[in-house]
């Protein structure tokens, strides 16, 4: 069978296709975000030591971690826009830097509300929350930088470039700031065993799916959007039953 | 002309922007009276204790030579892409990159070697010991040059917009927070009697880092902006 791997690739056609997917997406979204919001608050013991603030971390860990994956996401995306002049990688690498950047915030938020009972602070200059405001910056940088070149090709080329300048950075930044200081508790979920209770985990886990789906079904809105406004001049964006 | 090679390619530029900078003394001066000025305002706002000031120095001597840096990168590439030698220059048959690391060079010579040799001056005037000094000054030697790469390639992307210069510090000021934590750890490191040697190798690193990389992407990004 003679499949054309690069159908969708085409904004046209990856229109149709993103609209169709939205639901499939979404729907999943809530429905995980309530289950595990469940077990978070119902399921999910007491925290030992940390009393009941803890809970912040079903969603403090799960937007931390999708604002980091989110940048490499949007940076693989433009690189594959800069090196095969793909229109829709381009348009897809928008698409994420605003949810990319909106995990990054929510991740600084949640994490000052639960610095304040726990270390007695709302901000401490310690190495992770310092190199997640780095990336936050990073993603207005990317943002802005598309923002104000009017002509769009341009825009998404030079946006690229810095995307890539910025995930090559991205490491060294992140170990600049760890050796210059350390006060974040380290990572409680290793490869070998965990210290979690099991509801926990399981709370965490179901969030942090729910909130790939929800970057997912956001982008895809998004980039139907983008789409959209960048073809409005062309054929078949007029005769969309939607439009006409 | 096609026989230039890579060596008298460089010098050629060097020699060019240099010339450029020395017609117009006062852009040179305003970057050092900036950097100067910024230093000075600190104990202003923060009290002339000399205990807090010494352990202020190397942080605010930095953060001073990084937004002083800041300031003459708008004019790296702006006024040859508004008189049309930028275009000249992609289309001459000689690597771009080459041309580009002449031209950082020449930058870091008029923006960032006099703030280097103008730093121990301002140190002292935070009361600082000499060996600190030294360090201070070898640690910006090996660190302006990476500001003027990292920058080059933000003002590069953003040659020709409105509104530029913001814009471009959003987009390289956190390129270069390593440059910072290492230069000024080094000063730290040496007050509180620790080696200096893994901060300055890290900066030395990044320095040899950027010299690979930062002149081919900067090309690039001219490319960019420039069709």
């Amino acid at each position: 069978m003679d499949i054309n791997w690069f159908k969708y690739s085409a904004p046209s056609t990856f229109y149709g296709l993103a609209g169709k997917l939205v639901p499939f997406f979404a729907i999943p979204a809530a429905v995980l975000f309530a289950i595990g919001m469940y077990i978070g608050f119902f399921v999910a013991p007491m925290d030992a030591v940390q009393g009941e603030a803890y809970r912040i971390i079903f969603i403090h860990v799960p937007a931390s971690i999708l604002s980091m994956f989110l940048y490499l996401i949007m940076a693989g995306y433009a690189a594959l826009g800069l090196i095969f002049n793909t229109r829709l990688s381009s348009m897809m690498a928008t698409a994420l830097a605003p949810t990319g950047a909106l995990f990054a915030f929510i991740s600084l938020w949640t994490g000052a509300l639960w610095g304040k009972p726990m270390w007695g602070a709302w901000w401490v200059w310690d190495a992770r929350l310092t190199s997640e405001l780095i990336l936050l910056f990073l993603y207005f940088g990317f943002i802005a930088l598309h923002a104000s070149i009017d002509d769009p090709r341009r825009a998404d080329r030079a946006a690229a470039l810095l995307a890539i300048v910025g995930s090559v950075n991205v490491p060294i930044i992140y170990f600049s700031v760890k050796w210059w200081n350390t006060l974040h508790q380290g990572s409680t979920i290793k490869f070998t065993g965990t210290s979690m209770h099991i509801a926990m985990q399981q709370a965490m886990f179901v969030t942090l799916l729910a909130c790939w789906m929800y970057a997912v079904a956001v982008t895809l809105v998004r980039v139907r959007s983008i789409i959209l406004d960048r073809e409005r001049t062309t054929q078949w964006v007029s005769e969309l039953k939607e439009i006409a | 002309m096609n026989h230039l090679s890579i060596m008298n390619l460089l010098v050629l530029v060097v020699k060019r922007d240099l010339l450029l900078a020395m017609r117009r003394r006062a852009d040179v001066l305003t970057i050092l009276v900036f950097f100067i000025l910024i230093v000075s305002l600190f104990p202003l706002g923060v009290g002339p204790e000399m205990d807090m000031l010494r352990k202020m120095a190397p942080g605010v001597l930095w953060v001073a030579a990084l937004l002083a840096s800041m300031l003459s990168l708008g004019r790296l590439f702006s006024a040859d892409y508004l008189d049309g030698t930028l275009e000249q220059m992609m289309l001459a048959p000689q690597s771009l990159s080459v041309l580009v690391l002449g031209k950082m060079f020449s930058h870091w010579v008029v923006s960032g070697l006099p703030l280097v040799l103008m730093a121990p001056v301002l140190g002292l005037q935070f009361d600082m010991p000499v060996e600190a000094l030294l360090v201070l000054m070898f640690g910006l030697f090996l660190g302006t040059p990476i500001l003027s790469m990292l920058g080059a390639i933000g003002a590069a992307l953003t040659l020709g917009l409105r509104g530029g210069g913001v814009l471009l510090s959003l987009l390289v000021l956190p390129l270069c927070i390593p440059v910072l934590i290492f230069g000024s750890g080094a000063v730290e490191a040496v007050s509180s009697g620790l080696s200096v040697t893994s901060n300055l190798s890290l900066i030395a690193a990044l320095l040899m880092l950027c010299l690979v990389f930062t002149p081919w992407v900067t090309a690039q990004a001219l490319r960019i902006s420039m069709e």
